[in-house]
């Protein structure tokens, strides 16, 4: 490296660090899962006492259905999810070439019902759509993340930093607030966590059901006293993306487990 | 479609104690909550549960409103003959599902 370019990677380098200077080293990193009781671990790793399975196992039901206007089921496309679908989740939000902006496992479902089964979308957080995409993601289980190799995604990805750092709500907090700045503290008596999303959609003990990375979203903007954003909204996509590039590199639980 | 979840092992040894797990898919309404505009919620629950070994009844549940969303019960047993544990949920709403689960007993 020549000194000129030493200079100035060394400036950026200086230009950066205020801002990196709170992100959670990759050697620090860790899953919420790590936050959880033995219990409650337990029940995740446990097949037959993760309730999260039950949507698996509709999901599977749901690939091999051809109740629709073409008699078309994903299966008859995908063929076996566990060939097709492996590694999907694990690199999604992913940009869609078509729109011109990233979708998440849920829009790209909904997507595939559109063009190829001529079906209806799926309402978010409807137990069809969760187990759909809950048994397309258990696929991925123990993959590594690798959402942001796309370079078509790197200013989505910035807008979706730049939203979580942003500070918003009555308690004028951002994300990073918490979930970079404090996680190894508790806020009333549940652990602050680092925020991953490792294992959406999940099944949260709090809300007896499984439910997706958006709503776990909404609930934390709800929590700050800000006007959470529509399900499916841009704003939200970003956020899962740029939480999925935060993840990289960590495995996937789906159907993981919360409190 | 509800499905449930069962875990007993295949094989056991006479005279074993052996754990049987299942899992049943139910939102279990507790018919306490209130919409948004006021309306009670009906009450949907599971209300009783059993499990029969071979055709004897060997546990038996009843369920409340306190219980969560899609009870998990677990309980001990010991393997005498090989046979079929059937397991029966009954609720609201006329709600009634079924599984069973074969085991070896050597």
């Amino acid at each position: 490296m020549s000194p000129a370019r030493a200079i100035v990677v060394a400036a950026l380098l200086v230009a950066a660090s205020p801002v990196l200077a709170t992100e959670i080293p990759p050697g620090e990193r860790r899953s919420g899962s790590s936050f959880m009781t033995p219990e409650t671990q337990a029940m995740q790793t446990d097949d037959t006492a993760n309730p999260g399975m039950l949507w698996v196992l509709d999901g599977e039901a749901l690939w091999k259905n051809n109740a629709n206007t073409v008699g078309k089921a994903c299966a008859d496309c995908h063929d076996d999810a566990r060939a097709s679908m492996r590694g999907v989740a694990a690199r999604y939000p992913a940009f869609d070439k078509v729109l011109g902006h990233p979708v998440n496992l849920e829009q790209r479902i909904n997507l595939c019902r559109a063009n190829h089964q001529q079906a209806a979308p799926l309402a978010y957080e409807s137990r069809d759509l969760l187990a759909l995409t809950a048994f397309v993601a258990q696929q991925s289980r123990d993959m590594p993340i690798v959402t942001g190799d796309d370079p078509q995604l790197a200013p989505f990805i910035a807008k979706g930093r730049e939203l979580f750092t942003q500070r918003q709500g009555q308690l004028n907090l951002g994300c990073a607030n918490c979930h970079d700045d404090n996680w190894d503290k508790h806020l009333a008596g549940s652990a602050i966590t680092q925020g991953h999303p490792t294992g959406y959609p999940l099944y949260r003990l709090e809300w007896q059901s499984l439910g997706s990375l958006q709503r776990r979203l909404r609930g934390c903007i709800t929590g700050i006293r800000a006007q959470p954003y529509d399900y499916g909204a841009p704003e939200l996509v970003e956020l899962e993306l740029y939480l999925m590039s935060r993840a990289r590199g960590m495995p996937i639980e789906t159907p993981a487990v919360r409190p | 479609m509800a499905p449930a979840l069962i875990n007993v092992p295949k094989k056991a040894k006479r005279g074993e104690i052996i754990e049987i797990k299942t899992l049943m898919s139910h939102i279990m309404e507790t018919g306490y909550r209130h919409t948004s505009t006021g309306e009670v919620v009906p009450r949907d629950i599971i209300t009783s549960f059993t499990c029969r070994y071979n055709g004897a009844e060997i546990f038996r549940a009843d369920l409340f409103p306190a219980i969560a969303a899609n009870p998990f019960i677990t309980f001990f047993t010991v393997a005498t003959e090989s046979g079929t544990f059937d397991f029966e949920w009954i609720g609201d709403k006329g709600f009634s599902e079924s599984a069973s689960a074969a085991i070896t007993v050597e």
